[in-house]
């Protein structure tokens, strides 16, 4: 990757376990501006706990995550609630408030860090709603939307406060091709006009690689292999194979790890 | 043996660190200085969820309570000819003990419970974690005036359970039992005084308000994100809840009227 003003997030060296348990062991990972970077992987890899750590929500052992020279698990509680109205994240279940309208949604993080007079957060509310195709839904309650409604919902509300930094925690799970459709090119079109850095996690391969700059693949608690999308697919190491090309069997078993399933059959004791 | 030993260690260090959780988790929320624009409408909004939708159960349980102690006071008061005397027994017996503990029971099944739950579904479906990412501090937006509402609200419960209780005291007494209104209420005033008996049990409730929403809040907060780990801390809310009202009752008590 290109020089070091281009970068907005660098993770270096850092690591983090959870009950005993070590999620990233020693990884570094540079995010550049401007640009779609996926981070892609196998469930369970932490790749949500990378998004995360990068806000904060959770801090790293050892090792840094700067956002611009900012080093987020060394900062207070306060500057970190300053440096959070500079980012926004799309939850994977969208995350709405669910004792808001839709207006009231995405019109939150405008009340809170802005003093704005009232007619113009509605503008602003009704402008983010228009741009992912829901102005008509400003009424309803996100126990009346569907599932890919309530993503777009929260996607207006992420981009409410036009962040520098836009993360998304598996986007694409659980959407009907349609929906699925609708946020690639949402996702796309936002980055491109907007011009802010985006972080997309998933594990949807297809959608994934049609919108992203560059992608890191994280399995194992390391950073198995990064690139672009030609590089990846050109790949030949048998676990990014596996990953990329969605094998059932590889480096990543099919089986989970069990004793000798003849033993098991036989001297099977109950 | 030395196995249960470390699980008695183990078990004990859990509780102490979580009973050390707690109380950074409240110093959290309610150190700040309130915003009086922003934080009034949502603790008034939690007052109605709270105190208001509360009313129908502790008016409706006081006037009961109210309506059997005054029918058990007579048939063992009448055997000594002093009836008139119900409506002192009741009104003390009442103010002192019963409006602060059953009022505080009736609260944490009530709202206590509602408040674990209700925090611990925002904690399962992110909404705790996407107000964080917003730059908003959920102790403050969602936790301090949930925690006020319920230390306001619990006091003001009681007192009306109070009311409440005596008036069906009445109405069993007097307009049942035939009870003469004029000893009623003669005996009553009295009796009761305003510093020991109202404002001690009015104490009780203060006191009782905090601990529940307190434990409520934080057990919400705390939970595990999963229907399963609700459903526990729910149940963790009600227990824990009564279990230090009653306790916490004892204490007041022996502190309040142990040298009378």
């Amino acid at each position: 990757m290109d020089q070091l003003d281009d970068i907005i997030i660098d993770i270096e060296g850092m690591s983090f376990s959870r009950s005993e348990r070590l999620i990233f062991d020693n990884i570094n990972i540079r995010i550049p501006k401007g640009k779609v970077t996926a981070i892609m992987g196998p469930s369970g890899t932490g790749k949500t706990t990378l998004l995360k750590l990068i806000g904060g929500q959770v801090r790293a052992d050892s090792g840094s995550i700067k956002i611009e020279g900012l080093d987020i698990p060394r900062l207070s509680r306060s500057a970190l609630f300053d440096i959070r109205s500079r980012m926004g994240m799309l939850f994977q279940s969208g995350a709405l408030f669910s004792d808001l309208t839709v207006f009231e949604n995405v019109a939150f993080p405008l009340r809170v860090h802005t003093d704005l007079p009232e007619d113009m957060v509605r503008d602003l509310v009704y402008m983010k709603l228009q741009s992912v195709g829901l102005r008509g839904a400003v009424e309803l309650m996100p126990s009346e939307l569907s599932g890919g409604m309530a993503r777009r919902v929260a996607l207006a509300r992420a981009i409410a406060l036009d962040p520098d930094i836009l993360m998304y925690d598996e986007p694409f799970t659980g959407q009907d091709p349609i929906a699925m459709g609708v946020l690639v090119k949402l996702i796309k079109t936002l980055n491109r006009t907007l011009g802010h850095t985006s972080i997309v996690v998933s594990h949807d391969i297809q959608e994934t690689l049609s919108i992203a700059d560059y992608i890191y693949l994280i399995a194992d608690t390391h950073v198995v292999a990064q690139g672009t999308t030609q590089e990846l697919l050109a790949d030949t190491s048998p676990k990014v194979k596996q990953f990329m090309q969605g094998l059932p069997d590889g480096p990543v078993p099919f089986h989970f790890p069990a004793q000798d399933y003849f033993q098991d059959l036989v001297g099977g004791e109950l | 043996m030395i196995s249960r030993i470390e699980t008695l260690g183990r078990t004990g260090l859990l509780k102490l660190a979580a009973l050390g959780r707690s109380f950074i988790f409240l110093l959290h929320a309610l150190i700040a200085i309130p915003n009086p624009r922003t934080s009034f409408p949502l603790l008034i909004k939690q007052l109605y969820f709270v105190g208001v939708l509360s009313l129908i159960i502790i008016v409706v349980s006081g006037l009961f309570i109210g309506m059997v102690l005054s029918l058990q006071g007579y048939t063992i008061l009448v055997d000594f000819g002093s009836e008139q005397a119900v409506g002192q027994m009741v009104a003390l017996s009442l103010v002192r003990e019963l409006s602060p503990v059953v009022a505080g029971l009736l609260f944490a099944g009530r709202a206590g419970s509602a408040l674990t739950a209700e925090i611990g579904l925002m904690k399962a479906t992110e909404q705790l974690s996407s107000m964080e990412m917003i730059g908003v501090d959920p102790l403050r937006r969602v936790v301090a005036p949930r925690f006020w509402a319920g230390f306001i609200a619990l006091p003001l419960l009681t007192m009306i359970f109070s009311v409440v209780g005596v008036w069906g005291a009445l109405l069993v007494g007097v307009d049942w039992l035939g009870i003469y209104e004029g000893s009623f209420w003669a005996n009553m005033q009295s009796a009761v005084s305003f510093e020991e008996d109202v404002l001690n049990g009015i104490i009780k409730a203060v006191v009782f308000g905090y601990l529940v929403t307190w434990i409520s809040v934080f057990q919400g907060y705390d939970c595990v994100p999963t229907s399963e780990g609700i459903s526990q801390a729910t149940t963790k809310t009600v227990v824990y809840s009564s279990l230090t009202i009653l306790g916490m009752d004892f204490l007041l008590t022996a502190l309040m009227f142990g040298d009378l």
